[in-house]
């Protein structure tokens, strides 16, 4: 009852804020900033710096769509959210656009009437362990205790696991992630589970990290992506599009070092002619000016270079591309065609 | 005959007390060792004692100030254990100021210095009862330094108390007590609603006297603490003597209204009413409106301060003698004057303890902004840990923050107890 009560208010306040929000793009433009909902914290995806600059994967998307509408990446009101605040903050409209690690779910697409606009990361759900326990498989995991934080789509994909396989576990749950590292190290459970690119930039915290390894099961599909409110397709579109324009642009060679030299004047490669709007009038279709595409990569350049710049191998966090490789290359990631 | 002396002609001169029983040895014979038990317990306490401090100081005494990342400290240390300093010179001023403008730092600054301006008449009577006029001014003056903008803001908004006791004064001689009180109200709401904006724009217009604008969003930290803190602290208590006196009314409006708020707010969790905040709040108002989140969330915690500050004034209203109530009707003064003259300046002395532990209450409770994604000190530590070159990082960020809050509760608490000496008169 409460519960129908709760998406009932919310699904209304998604429906009165789409009637009042049309045109999302004209008033972000009148207002000269971008307002995007962020994760208060998260290593590697969200974080501000000393200086207060915000920096991290789920950040770049933000500085790329910032660039494509307003002409500068940091026009933007970065709005720090957390789990149980992200979705009222998207519809009611104080951010956006929603890029905060966020899987797409049947009901966040559905019910709660948000409109994801691609992924720009596929995660998973890993288990890590010390290598002393001597467990190589998550199958061999019956009877162990294991470190959950609550209230996310992790603990509900815990509990499916065992219950296939038949085994048993002991649940300790835990509230955030800086405490699940210390009761984790403090030998309080033998495993700790959640999404594997934060074990990995978990692990590379820890001061015996050749002493704990990853599981290789993944028992859990996380398509991260950002998110918008039902009802203004434009909007929709430009974050869609600035989105695939990154990826894009990784696959046909397009970096933010090449990028204005292959933007000055149209090249014998009429997609990229197109993409960076020195051919025919995508911008132009999106409500944007023609080089919308040059500004997103110029920003922090294209999805392979904000990848690596931020959580790639050269990063302590040090995660392969894996899923999220090019669809050339055997990953996921798949622009649909500038055309 | 002999003169037999049986009167000493002259004083001895006086011996020390025995060494076992003055001095340093005398106080721990007494006060540790007085008792084969009490001698086990100190024995056994000082050992605890002492293996603390042997944990505690090797790793609070550690060469890592300069690093730059946890794992700079972990090569500083080569593997013995110590704390990483590096986090604190990198990010102290995150953790004070937030995201605030670190070239515009002087107006936070010189903000908190002139509270304890602003206050300091307050708090100790000895000091020129003038500078109680600062005191007036300074609630304008606050905001207008935090959030930059136009100066004619809060003076046009000052002016409004300005214009209401305006309106007391001369209704008072024309038309009686009764109307002076509700024009004395009504004026200024009215002032404020309809004429105060466009006012300020005609005049800021005319003479452009203004900070540079900064947005709320970018508050965090302590200084985020200390403005829910203090605000919340300087408004409560009015509301909640007002909300006592009205829960003691006879009247029955003023009284079920007084009840009702207070048994509402009490009964809701904190947490709930910032949520309500946070997110609800906005769910209502029309899409678009821009509600300042920091204002919600600091109208929420003055209205939870109040409620409680409410039930510790009835507290030492309930204390107070019935005489006294009668002495002052006896004495011909009407309810207002009672309540200035006899019975408030009791009731709220008998209070200060009750009241003070509130403020601190309060205060500690900003921290739980963090939860509705409000970057305070704990806030701003997980985002801190989420920067890869700390991640992992716990006890010093949370020692430094307890640190802090450690200083601020504990001046509070200090000043409570000067106050209930000053005020003791010695009745009971």
């Amino acid at each position: 009852m409460n519960k129908t009560v709760f998406v009932g208010v919310l699904a209304l306040a998604g429906m009165s804020a789409s009637v009042a929000a049309a045109g999302l793009l004209d008033e972000v433009k009148t207002r000269g900033k971008l307002n995007c909902g962020v994760n208060a914290g998260l290593v590697g995806f969200a974080a501000p710096d000393a200086n207060g600059e915000w920096g991290g994967f789920d950040v770049a998307v933000c500085r790329a769509i910032a660039a494509a509408v307003l002409d500068d990446p940091n026009a933007i009101e970065f709005v720090p959210t957390t789990a149980k605040t992200r979705f009222t903050a998207l519809a009611s409209g104080e951010i956006d656009v929603l890029a905060r690690n966020t899987t797409w779910t049947f009901t966040r697409d559905v019910d709660l009437k948000f409109e994801f606009t691609g992924v720009n990361y596929y995660d998973g759900q890993g288990f890590i362990v010390r290598k002393d326990l001597g467990v190589s498989s998550a199958k061999e995991l019956d009877g162990a205790t294991i470190c959950i934080q609550t209230g996310t789509t992790t603990e509900l994909n815990l509990a499916d696991f065992f219950r296939i396989n038949n085994m048993d576990y002991d649940p300790v749950p835990i509230e955030t992630e800086a405490e699940a590292q210390q009761q984790y190290l403090a030998g309080a459970c033998d495993s700790y589970t959640t999404d594997a690119s934060a074990l990995a930039a978990n692990r590379a915290t820890f001061e015996d990290s050749a002493n704990h390894i990853i599981l290789p099961e993944i028992i859990s599909k996380e398509p991260l992506g950002p998110l918008v409110r039902h009802g203004d397709n434009e909007w929709g579109d430009v974050v869609r599009w600035t989105l695939n324009a990154l990826i894009a642009a990784e696959e046909l060679g397009v970096t933010s070092a090449n990028v204005a030299e292959l933007a000055s004047a149209p090249g014998s490669n009429p997609e990229i002619n197109r993409l960076l709007g020195t051919e025919g009038t995508l911008g132009e279709m999106l409500g944007l000016q023609p080089d919308w595409a040059v500004k997103a990569i110029s920003a922090g350049g294209n999805y392979g270079e904000i990848f690596e710049k931020n959580i790639g191998e050269a990063t302590p966090i040090g995660l392969a591309r894996g899923l999220n490789a090019q669809w050339t290359s055997g990953g996921l990631m798949y622009a649909p065609p500038f055309r | 005959m002999a003169n037999v002396h049986y009167v000493r002609g002259a004083m001895i001169e006086q011996l020390e007390p025995p060494a076992a029983s003055s001095g340093a040895a005398g106080w721990v014979r007494q006060n540790l060792f007085s008792s084969p038990l009490n001698a086990i317990l100190s024995v056994l306490s000082l050992a605890l004692v002492y293996s603390v401090i042997a944990a505690l100081i090797p790793w609070l005494i550690s060469p890592t100030w300069q690093a730059s990342s946890l794992s700079e400290c972990r090569e500083i240390l080569e593997g013995a254990s110590g704390a990483c300093w590096g986090v604190i010179r990198e990010r102290w001023l995150q953790l004070l100021f937030g995201f605030y403008p670190s070239e515009l730092y002087w107006r936070v600054v010189l903000d908190f210095l002139l509270l304890i301006v602003a206050v300091a008449p307050v708090l100790f009577t000895g000091l020129p009862r003038k500078m109680l006029i600062f005191s007036a001014l300074y609630p304008f003056l606050m905001p207008w330094l935090l959030w930059g903008g136009t100066v004619w803001g809060p003076v046009v908004a000052a002016l409004g108390f300005g214009l209401g006791y305006l309106a007391h004064k001369l209704a008072k001689a024309a038309l009686g007590g009764l109307a002076a009180m509700i024009l004395a109200v009504l004026v200024p709401v009215i002032w404020w609603l309809f004429l105060a904006g466009p006012v300020s724009e005609a005049v800021a217009s005319v003479l452009p006297l203004a900070l540079e604008p900064v947005e709320s969003r970018n508050f965090g930290g302590f200084m985020l603490s200390i403005t829910i803190g203090v605000v919340a602290i300087a408004i409560s208590l009015p509301i909640g003597i007002v909300l006592a006196l009205g829960r003691q009314s006879n009247l029955f409006i003023v009284r079920s209204l007084s009840v009702g708020f207070i048994e509402f707010i009490r009964g809701v969790p904190l947490i709930t009413l910032l949520f309500v905040a946070s997110t609800l709040l906005n769910i209502f108002m029309p899409p678009g409106t821009d509600f300042d989140i920091i204002l919600r969330v600091i109208i929420m915690v003055t209205l939870f301060a109040s409620a409680y500050m409410a039930e510790v004034v009835r507290g030492g209203l309930a204390a107070l003698p019935k005489g006294q109530y009668e002495a002052a009707d006896a004495l011909g003064l009407d309810f207002w004057l009672a309540q200035r003259l006899i019975i408030m300046p009791q009731a709220l002395k008998i209070s200060i303890p009750g009241i003070v532990s509130t403020f601190i209450g309060v205060f500690k409770d900003t921290t739980l902004v963090s939860i509705i994604g409000l970057l305070d000190p704990i806030g701003l530590s997980n985002s801190i840990r989420a920067d890869q070159s700390w991640n992992g990082i716990v006890w010093e960020l949370y020692g430094f923050i307890a640190l802090m809050f450690f200083i601020f509760c504990f001046s509070m608490s200090r000043y409570s107890m000067f106050l209930e000496r000053k005020l003791r008169t010695g009745h009971r």
